[in-house]
């Protein structure tokens, strides 16, 4: 996927003013969060169950390349390859190379953040297949040519009008008078038209939200059985997960399950959970003839051991973003890239690189709702703060904040000049704005004056006063 | 892409890792350690809810199920099967059609009986509506379905048709996903000659929400998921 990463300010601002957008925002409301808070309330061992989660994925990272190994060695057993993969470009081309060989045509997916990682699809057209996405919400984006908002709910700032628009331009061969009002209609139209490509499919790609190294086998999760439909029906299954997801053993995988439905969706368990080992075995009548498992790294393994490793513990549920005051405001398409939200300001610049995608680690209020949500317990925004470090270090802020940061530093290791300072510029501020009680502008806080006034102060400083208290108190 | 490039992505990756960690390849104690808890598959914490004595699991099965919109009607022997499926059938409005598992667990229901049904076995087709199949085990704490694929249990059945109706046996019901990995475990000699190529966990009928978060059933997979429950 393209980034447009950098121009975050510009994407949010156009997002805060798009009314269609804004209107979607406000409809979708706190529902996720809701349907997560019943869910974990009715598990009383939800806290531990994180716990043991963020346990598992800990020991996990810690032995990445002992489980990597035996879970590579369970899936060749069972008649399975694994690719290795360092680059997205080295996936991309695995896996035309694996629909080249199957003779392939049509190619139908699954829902698979790591496909938009490596923008698969754009691919995969340009070398003469046709992809074809097959969860209802990547089908929308993808006939409305655009990438997804949210990393469980796709298209979720697509509004059912505009759903209603696309199908109409896409499924030309169906009569144009046809009602397309109610999301009954639309469902059963997209159910109607997929199911011709999944006959025709001559390969099927799917994600993983789990690898077990017990057993070689891949998981997905999902509600509507179009993954299902994806890896049984072709020939070949495709599965691309990257190198992370792996948990040793069926046990392990229970728990991080019974974790993943309640954060993400607030269901207690999705609809369908599959567990995929191997190809076709003798006396099967339906399932696919080649299994193979692209391992995409593509810059994880080199978070290992940085302070940035804890990310790798995401299982993707999208929780953070659900809670998130700032997506909740902008939505998914102004952080520019795969993934949004919360993890996404931690990701992004760890995979685009920090010149890219410097905003996002900026783009947070520190309210910690991410972090407090995280099935994982991943501490995004003490993350969020080493990229602004580094970003600090790399001198990648423009030079006006550069300088104010240095002069702020300045006074803030001289506490004494500090409060002096801060004292009085506190009274001036507070005799000039005492007749109005506030400020409608002010020089160098632009940023905040242009949305709200900036209250005047009431002459002392907060320093002033707590000395004051403590002071009262002692005495 | 050639074998022998795959294989050097595959020595830096792992080299990769091991110098990100700050070590070399891993200790042979590192090893076994990872290989005993694979061997060992101890279990993490159990809910509450997933311990519960045998009909409180089932109990809880069946309203775990009715929540997620399965239906449930419960059926003394599978003698009984034929008439409650034609009744469900017809209750529906649905043709008397029906996509049966080759399943010799299923091979004792009287369907003669019913001669208005017209019963085929095998794979799914496109233009089957209803299918019928067993089930390997039931997890209560979640009204989930565990379906296990092979030559007499074809996969497609649980997908492709719009009705999927179960047949489940009552001592099929387990607690937790954990008891039902270790009744996998035990039809497959500890997993010694491999896992079944697809083991479908199943908890209610398709649905999507993508479309402006309201949930809609039948999605991509059936619209109607229908649980005989059998067994006094």
């Amino acid at each position: 996927m393209h980034s447009t990463a950098h121009s975050f300010p510009e994407n949010s601002r156009r997002a805060l003013e798009n009314e269609r957008l804004q209107y979607m925002l406000r409809k979708s409301g706190t529902g996720f969060q809701d349907k997560r808070r019943r869910a974990v309330e009715r598990l009383p061992e939800f806290e531990e169950l994180r716990d043991q989660g963020k346990a598992i994925k800990n020991h996990v990272l810690e032995t990445l390349d002992v489980y990597l190994e035996m879970f590579e060695a369970k899936v060749t057993e069972q008649g399975g390859r694994v690719h290795w993969c360092r680059t997205a470009a080295e996936a991309r081309d695995t896996i035309a190379e694996i629909c080249r060989k199957a003779g392939a045509k049509t190619v139908t997916k699954g829902k698979s953040m790591i496909a938009e990682e490596i923008a698969i699809n754009d691919h995969l057209e340009a070398a003469g297949f046709i992809p074809i996405e097959t969860d209802l919400g990547e089908y929308i984006i993808q006939l409305r040519k655009e990438p997804p908002s949210h990393i469980i709910a796709p298209a979720f700032h697509v509004s059912k009008e505009e759903v209603a628009d696309a199908f109409r331009a896409a499924h030309t061969e169906l009569p144009k008078d046809r009602p397309l009002g109610e999301p009954r209609e639309l469902i059963t139209e997209a159910r109607l038209m997929l199911r011709r490509r999944f006959q025709e499919a001559d390969v099927g790609i799917t994600g993983a939200n789990l690898l077990i190294a017990e057993t070689g086998s891949t998981v997905i999760v999902t509600n509507e059985g179009n993954g299902d439909l994806t890896q049984t029906l072709p020939k070949v299954h495709v599965v691309l997960a990257s190198i992370e997801k792996i948990v040793p053993n069926l046990e392990d995988a229970a728990t991080v399950l019974r974790l993943l439905a309640r954060s993400a969706t607030g269901q207690e368990f999705s609809s369908y959970t599959t567990f995929s080992t191997g190809p076709r075995r003798p006396g099967d009548v339906d399932g696919p003839e080649e299994f193979h498992v692209v391992l995409l790294d593509n810059g994880r393994s080199a978070l290992l051991g940085t302070e940035f490793q804890e990310v790798l513990r995401c299982i993707r549920c999208g929780a953070c973003m659900n809670h998130c005051p700032v997506y909740g405001a902008v939505g998914g398409h102004a952080y520019g890239w795969v993934y949004p939200g919360p993890i996404g300001s931690v990701l992004d610049p760890a995979l685009i690189g920090i010149e890219e995608a410097g905003h996002l680690p900026n783009a947070s209020t520190f309210c910690g709702r991410c972090e407090a949500v995280c099935p994982m317990r991943i501490p995004l925004p003490k993350m969020m703060r080493h990229w602004r470090e580094k970003e600090f270090e790399r001198k990648l802020q423009p030079p006006a904040m550069r300088r104010g940061l240095g002069v702020w530093a300045w006074f803030a290791r001289r506490p004494a000049l500090y409060h002096a300072a801060a004292k009085m510029a506190i009274r001036a501020l507070g005799r000039l704005g005492a007749s109005k009680g506030r400020f409608a502008s002010l020089p160098l806080a632009q940023g905040w004056t242009r949305f709200r006034d900036m209250p005047a102060p009431e002459g002392r400083t907060f320093q002033d006063l707590w000395a004051e208290r403590r002071g009262g108190r002692r005495g | 892409m050639s074998d022998q490039s795959n294989g050097g992505a595959r020595n830096q990756i792992l080299s990769g890792i091991r110098t990100a960690l700050k070590r070399g390849t891993p200790a042979a104690a590192q090893r076994d350690a990872a290989a005993a808890r694979v061997r060992a598959h101890p279990r993490n914490l159990v809910p509450a809810r997933a311990q519960l004595d045998h009909d409180e699991q089932v109990a809880l099965f069946v309203r775990m199920a009715l929540e997620v919109s399965c239906t449930v009607e419960r059926v003394p022997d599978l003698a009984a099967i034929p008439q409650a499926v034609a009744e469900y059938l017809t209750g529906l409005n649905l043709p008397a059609e029906l996509r049966v598992a080759p399943d010799p667990e299923l091979s004792t229901i009287p369907w003669a009986e019913r001669p208005t049904l017209t019963v085929t076995t095998g794979r799914a087709r496109d233009a089957d509506a209803v299918s019928l199949t067993g089930a390997f085990a039931a997890v209560a704490e979640t009204g989930t379905l565990m379906l296990v694929s092979g030559g007499e249990r074809p996969t497609t059945l649980n997908f492709l048709p719009d009705t999927h109706i179960i047949v489940l046996k009552r001592d099929q019901v387990v607690g937790g996903y954990e008891d039902a990995w270790d009744r996998l475990r035990a039809a497959h000699a500890s997993f010694e000659g491999g896992v079944p190529r697809t083991v479908n966990l199943i908890t209610g009928p398709s649905r999507t929400g993508d479309i402006e978060q309201t949930i809609q059933l039948g999605a991509h997979g059936p619209r109607r998921l229908h649980i005989l429950l059998v067994g006094e």
